[in-house]
């Protein structure tokens, strides 16, 4: 998919991420910040960049904010946030293909 | 992935409690309070810009969060918004154990919901037939129409009827005694009890009136509800023990139970059990005791 405007999702409460997607360039940029990020940053990082994977993102600048939330959080911003950016969060999302 | 077993459509289902499927934080360890059905909520918990954020939560959670024995129902958005049908599509690609149709006004509306549950479960591949319903009745004409809805579809398990809507259009507010909703509980319960399905209660809103939340309780089970909607963990424990059956209760059904089976077996139809006539009429009620009596821990024989 290609980020064609900036888009965010989640919020900063407890459990939960803010992902924020823009336009990138050329290439992914990831800045993550965590409250458990001596703990768990290696595996959140792994986790955004399997799902842009999947989602065949490869041109992105993207932020999360993560305040303590699960893998399957994690997952659910980053791909709210990417089909937010090309304007495709509302339907016929394929669950269980590119989404899983 | 998670798959849950197939849904049971008649199970306990004394409580079912509300939850924002928006937020990760809630629904992530929901199973924990011990609820017979979670209700993971897309429509009014969920603010209009969000319903989006929704659903790839809650999609998340279905597959990848082991819920066990709990039931796990999805409230979706009315049929007059724009989200019903990817909520249908999100729910059964998740593998939810039901639905829950908001502000539900005819059967109708049921045969809609229905056809787009059966179209996602061929898109997704899930056995037809496998994801249940449930009408929320929230307006007069719901509860006027509560029979066709309840005898709708082989999916239908339950109804329930919504208090905050239903009184706004009643022009009445909550009473302490009931008055408000007597009309409605009533006619939705028998429109259920006539279909062979199960009802249930609004919710109670008033978190610090615990008098007025267990009086609201005691008239649920006295009316001949099933269970009911809660808003609150701590709301748990009260309905799940004013829906128990008493010792008493449960000593009398086994032995009706147990008598049934010698009796009928010789070819008798009609007996006492500690003085008072039986017959085949009882035993249902008696059953139902025996398995409400097993979920609560208070029965452990091979009868039910």
């Amino acid at each position: 998919m290609e980020i064609l405007k900036s888009a965010a999702a989640g919020t900063l409460e407890s459990s939960d991420a803010m992902v924020t997607v823009e336009p990138g360039d050329g290439g992914i940029e990831l800045e993550l910040s965590s409250s458990v990020m001596n703990q768990y940053g290696r595996q959140i990082k792994a986790t955004v960049l399997e799902t842009l994977d999947r989602l065949q993102v490869s041109n992105v600048r993207i932020t999360v904010v993560d305040k303590g939330a699960l893998d399957c959080t994690i997952k659910a911003r980053v791909e709210c946030a990417v089909y937010r950016s090309c304007d495709a969060s509302s339907a016929n999302i394929p669950w269980g293909g590119a989404v899983r | 992935m998670i798959r849950r077993p197939k849904p049971e459509r008649f199970r306990l289902r004394r409580t079912m409690m509300f939850m924002n499927a928006q937020k990760p934080g809630l629904i992530k360890d929901a199973y924990i309070y011990g609820c017979d059905s979670i209700m993971l909520d897309l429509e009014d918990a969920v603010a209009e810009n969000q319903k989006d954020s929704a659903r790839f939560s809650l999609y998340h959670a279905l597959t990848t969060i082991d819920y066990g024995s709990t039931e796990v129902i999805v409230r979706i958005n009315g049929l007059d918004t724009p989200h019903w049908q990817e909520d249908i599509r999100v729910c059964v690609a998740g593998g939810a154990d039901g639905i829950r149709i908001a502000k539900c006004e005819s059967a109708k509306d049921v045969h809609t919901v229905e056809a787009a549950v059966e179209a996602a479960e061929k898109e997704f591949g899930v056995e037809v037939g496998r994801t249940l319903l449930m009408a929320a009745l929230e307006s007069p004409k719901g509860i006027l129409n509560a029979y066709e809805i309840c005898s709708a579809s082989d999916r239908m398990f339950g109804v329930a009827i919504s208090g905050g809507d239903f009184r706004k259009c009643m022009q009445t507010t909550f009473q302490p005694d009931g008055v408000d909703m007597l009309a409605a509980r009533g006619q939705m319960l028998l429109a259920a009890r006539a279909a062979g399905i199960q009802c249930f209660d609004t919710v109670f809103t008033d978190l610090d009136n615990e008098e007025g939340f267990k009086a609201e309780v005691l008239q649920n089970k006295a009316m001949g509800f099933d269970g009911k909607s809660l808003i609150n963990p701590k709301q748990i424990r009260l309905v799940h023990e004013v829906f128990a059956p008493t010792e008493k209760e449960v000593k009398q059904a086994e032995a009706i139970v147990r008598a049934y089976k010698e009796q009928s077996a010789a070819g008798v139809g009609v007996f006492t059990v500690n003085g008072k006539m039986i017959d085949i009429a009882f035993i249902p009620g008696a059953e139902r005791t025996l398995r409400l009596a097993k979920a609560c821990g208070m029965y452990e024989g091979d009868l039910v």
